[in-house]
């Protein structure tokens, strides 16, 4: 049951350089995959939308929608892009995980990159640097750093902190439903790899009674992943918009 | 660090923050936000544009053939009372020109009719005068003719004067 990942360390002799090789396998993957399935959607666009245009333009609508909930459209409009990158990523990487686990020998090499904490946070910390980014860039540097002392200058460290552990918890919420999914996926199925091991007898008993708490569970982890977009998305906008717009909060 | 991974690997691989792994997410996901905005996104959100434009300007353009049909419908309606006030004038008109003519008629054939008539009397006058002179020639001869019968029965001048007058009369009375 217990998986090792295959790791390279020091990398070109590189001593904080170290790879998780099934990590870098999937990124690639899901990658392409969202790249391909995007640019095949748009192919032959046309003025009546039809089939796989439709999906795309109800994706494009529907990070339109988040976007314009947390602020102004004409600053929001520039967001797009990140918004529906980063949704149709983590969407991809959520149903990798669930749909098949592959390990070669003991490491695991096909799972969902957003069950690993170090791509999530990584996700994360690009998102906040974005949002710091674009607060400059704006609103310029004065108002920045208004942010930090409104509505009083009391509150400097608790934005400072605040900055943190919007990144912590932006990260860690995504890796921390998606992992959790994965071991409980992972225990079914292990229950039932534990039946066989016991015998045949046990091993169909054990396959009856884990088959419909595994098909619920992976039901219930295809809407988490699904609502794990959303939120993480939603976060991102709003975490933008503390930066880019014009009210003080 | 290795032993740590797998200690707490179960079906996921966690903990330790390799910045290799960091670096490529980085990478990739950068590259892929650039590509799907340059492939995906940017061509889709253009149509889309290009078709809220369309369906702006086809209402603009439907709002407005719209307004024109309303003001076509409503000078052709305005002109087919005009046309229809016309037709009704005409009709009067031609009504009273109808009477008008009817009266001239009349009036000119009346008037025609009293100049025949005038003439007719005007001529019987004439053949009336002309006769009567024709009768006086003709009386005078007879009177001569009777005259030279009564002298034939020696009559005297005063006797024929006065007899020839009377003929006269009983001729003038005659008639």
């Amino acid at each position: 049951m217990d998986h090792t990942a295959p790791i390279v360390e020091d990398v070109f002799g590189i001593s904080w350089l170290d790879f998780n090789l099934a990590n870098v396998f999937m990124i690639a993957v899901i990658s392409t995959l969202v790249f391909i399935v995007c640019v095949w959607a748009s192919r032959n666009l046309q003025m009546k939308p039809t089939g796989k245009q439709n999906v795309m333009e109800w994706a494009i609508e529907f990070v339109r929608g988040i976007i314009s909930d947390t602020m102004d459209w004409k600053t929001g409009k520039q967001f797009l892009p990140l918004g529906l990158t980063l949704a149709l990523y983590i969407l991809f990487s959520n149903v990798a995980g669930l749909v098949t686990v592959v390990t070669i020998g003991d490491d695991l090499w096909w799972k969902s990159p957003t069950a690993d904490a170090t791509l999530t946070l990584t996700l994360s910390t690009m998102v906040v640097v974005l949002t710091h980014y674009y607060g400059i860039k704006l609103r310029g540097t004065k108002h920045y750093l208004k942010t930090y002392v409104s509505p009083v200058p009391l509150m400097l460290p608790f934005k400072i902190i605040e900055e943190f552990t919007n990144t912590l918890t932006l990260g860690l919420r995504l890796f921390g439903n998606l992992y959790a999914g994965e071991i409980l996926l992972s225990l079914l199925i292990g229950l039932t790899a534990t039946g066989f091991a016991t015998g045949i007898g046990s091993g169909i008993l054990s396959f009856v009674l884990s088959a419909v708490p595994t098909l619920a569970w992976m039901g219930f982890k295809l809407f988490i992943g699904a609502i794990q977009v959303y939120v993480f998305v939603m976060l991102t906008m709003v975490y933008m918009s503390h930066k880019v717009s014009v009210e003080d909060h | 660090m290795h032993s740590y991974i797998d200690f707490m690997s179960v079906g996921a691989a966690v903990g330790g923050l390799r910045v290799g792994d960091m670096l490529v997410q980085l990478i990739f996901f950068l590259i892929l936000l650039a590509l799907l905005k340059k492939f995906a996104w940017g061509p889709v959100m253009n149509m889309m544009e290009k078709r809220e434009n369309y369906v702006a300007n086809e209402i603009d353009a439907a709002e407005k053939s719209r307004a024109e049909a309303e003001k076509a419908a409503k000078d052709a309606a305005d002109q087919l009372n005009n046309v229809r006030q016309e037709a009704q004038k005409i009709i009067e008109d031609a009504k009273t020109a109808g009477v008008r003519q009817e009266q001239d008629i009349i009036e000119s054939a009346r008037a025609e009719a009293e100049r025949i008539k005038e003439q007719a009397q005007a001529d019987i006058q004439n053949e009336k005068e002309q006769a009567i002179q024709a009768l006086q020639a003709q009386v005078a001869s007879l009177s001569v003719l009777v005259a030279s019968k009564v002298i034939e029965k020696e009559i005297n001048e005063q006797d024929q004067a006065e007899f020839i007058n009377d003929y006269i009369k009983e001729v003038g009375e005659e008639r």
